[in-house]
């Protein structure tokens, strides 16, 4: 008897998803899909707003990571006043980076700590009461203050900066309305610790190696769990480096043979293009010079590190040299070697981040510069998820009319199912009954990609699952609920 | 005396109220001695398995599932508290409220730059996806609610004050800094 499994919800944050198995007669698996079910409709209802409020509007799509959209806004809006990405002052530039390596650094202190470490340091069956956060503060006591403190550092940064933790209004088109004081920085540089930068870089490092040891001791699940070949797309710097903030776009695919090099993504449209599926009202991202079929790409951690050619802090470059060496060159696709790449980048984030707050350019006073106006821009970075898109014209009365948004968890769309479907092949398919144990390893699977998907929630603890079995015809036949 | 029961939710918010609630960084490890959690994103309680003291809603109800989860929790909880714009009066994305539903899912699916012009028209619509409403809601407009934390989000010394405040039974002090959030 055909069954269908509903896993609901996956999500409560910018796509509140749930996940659809279909089963055939023999409980083989027939079809896989994550399915985001929430719809906001940012592209229509921020037409006729004036441009500048864009860079405050549109990062309210996502608590999580708001200073991810309010740069790529404002990177669009630089252009709308008529300034190019690198004519931004020193001051203003520096600023934002300090901005967003603070927030990638807070953000991935965050999806490793709270996220994946629970299902790490438990298991993927351990009793689900206590895999989660509050598991880790109870018999951790260390690793979770650890936690809270890296992820403070990080949201302490962005107050810095952006005047407040969550929804900030530093960057403006042009530049930034604020510098960065002596008294405002000192703290970062000299604590008290643990609060100082090179404690943060040391626990970065630290969570580095804890991976690391991890992953000697747990080869065959990191290796082997929902790995697949995939194209790669990064933003990366003119000079190959792994840089958050500005780049041109590159791909490579599964072998590492670059397939877009050196691309001015203010091109994006000739480059990708986006197909809509019923089932989901996030689009399926591809590109577009190999079609929808076999055009998908990762992007995200793993994918920045397999596409960059180095990274130009030592620590971090260190360690890339150690990931890159296990595959021997080439990019590697196994989707739980994301947690290790988000960890190099965390590290990353903190050596940039005290190499920003000793520059003394942040003290000074140039803050916002204006060119000629022009009626369109766009703006790219590299959140914390992956690679963001902002495309914006703009009205001869300064208002937006055409606002085009790709967003992080957008590009992994096809990727994130991919990852559902390896897990319902190779776990769940064929198996007489479905365990609780099962089905965290579905969200393991998403957790790895996105906590906007697997549950921003997630940074509070683990979501709640259903799954219920139908028959054919549509009848209730079991029903697990943890 | 048993612990307060405290249960949370995210509806059409974008979770920044939570990960503000987050920031009060150090003080979550004595606040889960304090309090016990129901219903949350924080356990793997799906359903309330007992009557809940305060339950804190993010976001408004924008599709007919944040409908069914609010009155889940009007039914389970004494205190129902609107945490941040969204909720108290649907927030931003309440800015769709003057546009026809279709016109926002048409930008989107059929005339963004990124959708093939040659390509055949797809609208989501599915047995597996909700019910869009016309508008976006805020909290008190479908259930009864008992208070208000104002901010995008609300700070996370406001989250803190008004718990500790709930759990001692005391009013709550609304000093300037605690409202001023932009």
């Amino acid at each position: 008897m055909a069954k269908k499994i509903v896993i609901e919800p996956v999500t409560r944050v910018e796509g509140h998803g749930k996940v659809t198995i279909r089963l055939d007669d023999q409980n083989n698996v027939a079809e896989s899909r994550l399915h985001i079910v929430e719809f906001r409709g940012f592209e229509r209802f921020v037409q006729g707003r004036p441009y500048w409020e864009a860079p405050v509007l549109v990062q309210r799509l996502c608590g999580i990571c708001p200073v991810s959209h309010h740069l790529a806004a404002a990177k669009a809006m630089d252009q709308i006043v008529g300034v190019e990405a690198d004519g931004l002052s020193p001051t203003a530039e520096k600023m934002r980076r300090l901005m967003h390596y603070g927030q990638m650094f807070q953000s991935h202190a965050l999806h490793f700590f709270h996220l994946a470490a629970p299902d790490l340091l438990f298991g993927a069956d351990a009793d689900p009461a206590i895999r989660n956060v509050i598991g880790i503060a109870l018999t951790n006591k260390e690793l979770a203050t650890r936690a809270v403190l890296l992820r403070k550092f990080g949201q302490e940064l962005i107050l810095a900066t952006a005047g407040k933790k969550i929804h900030g209004t530093g960057a403006i088109p042009g530049g930034i309305n604020k510098n960065l004081t002596i008294e405002e920085r000192d703290p970062f540089l000299k604590g008290p610790a643990p609060l100082d930068i090179e404690t943060m870089i040391q626990w970065a490092e630290d969570a580095v190696e804890f991976l690391k040891d991890y992953h000697a001791k747990n080869k065959d699940l990191m290796d082997g769990f929902a790995a697949f070949p995939s194209n790669h797309l990064s933003l990366v710097r003119k000079d190959g480096a792994l840089d958050f903030y500005h780049g041109a776009l590159r791909a490579v695919d599964a072998e590492g043979k670059r397939i877009l090099d050196d691309v001015d993504y203010r091109e994006y449209l000739n480059i990708i293009g986006e197909e809509v599926r019923t089932w989901s009202y996030m689009k399926f991202p591809y590109l577009k010079f190999l079609g929808k079929a076999a055009g998908w790409y990762r992007v995200g951690p793993l994918a920045r590190l397999n596409v960059c050619d180095f990274i130009p802090t030592p620590r971090a470059q260190k360690q890339f040299e150690v990931f890159r060496a296990y595959t021997g060159g080439k990019p590697n696709n196994m989707s739980l070697h994301m947690h290790w790449a988000r960890l190099i980048e965390l590290l990353h984030a903190g050596e940039v981040i005290r190499d920003l707050l000793r520059d003394p350019d942040l003290q000074k006073t140039e803050l916002v510069r204006k060119g000629k106006k022009r009626p369109e821009g766009v703006g790219l970075v590299e959140a914390p998820r992956g690679t963001l898109f902002h495309h914006y014209r703009v009205d001869e009365n300064d208002r937006i009319s055409m606002a085009n948004l790709i967003v992080s968890t957008t590009n992994n769309n096809e990727p994130m199912n991919r990852a559902v479907d390896w897990v319902a092949r190779n776990v769940i398919s064929g198996k007489p009954e479905i365990t609780e144990g099962m089905l965290n390893r579905v969200e393991i699977a998403i957790r790895a990609y996105d906590p906007c998907l697997s549950c921003a929630t997630h940074a509070l603890g683990r979501m709640p699952l259903s799954v219920e079995l139908y028959d054919a015809a549509g009848a209730l036949l079991d029903r697990k609920t943890r | 005396m048993s612990k307060p029961v405290i249960a949370t939710a995210s509806l059409a918010g974008c979770f920044g109220c939570h990960m503000s609630f987050l920031d009060i960084d150090e003080r979550i490890l004595p606040l889960i001695d304090l309090v016990e959690f129901n219903k949350s994103p924080i356990d793997d309680i799906k359903k309330f398995t007992k009557p809940v003291d305060v339950g804190i809603i993010e976001g408004g109800c924008c599709n007919s599932e944040n409908v069914e989860v609010l009155r889940e929790f009007r039914k389970h909880c004494k205190v129902l508290i609107s945490l941040g714009e969204c909720a108290i009066m649907g927030g931003l994305p309440a800015m769709r409220n003057g546009i026809p539903v279709r016109e926002c899912l048409e930008e989107a699916y059929f005339n963004g730059p990124t959708i093939d012009p040659a390509g055949p028209k797809v609208m989501p619509g599915d047995e597996d996806l909700p019910i869009i409403l016309d508008k976006v809601y805020p909290l008190h407009e479908v259930v009864k609610i008992d208070a208000y934390l104002p901010g995008c989000p609300p700070s996370a010394d406001l989250i803190w004050k008004a718990l500790t405040s709930l759990l001692e039974g005391k009013p709550l002090e609304l000093t300037y800094n605690l409202l001023k959030f932009d």
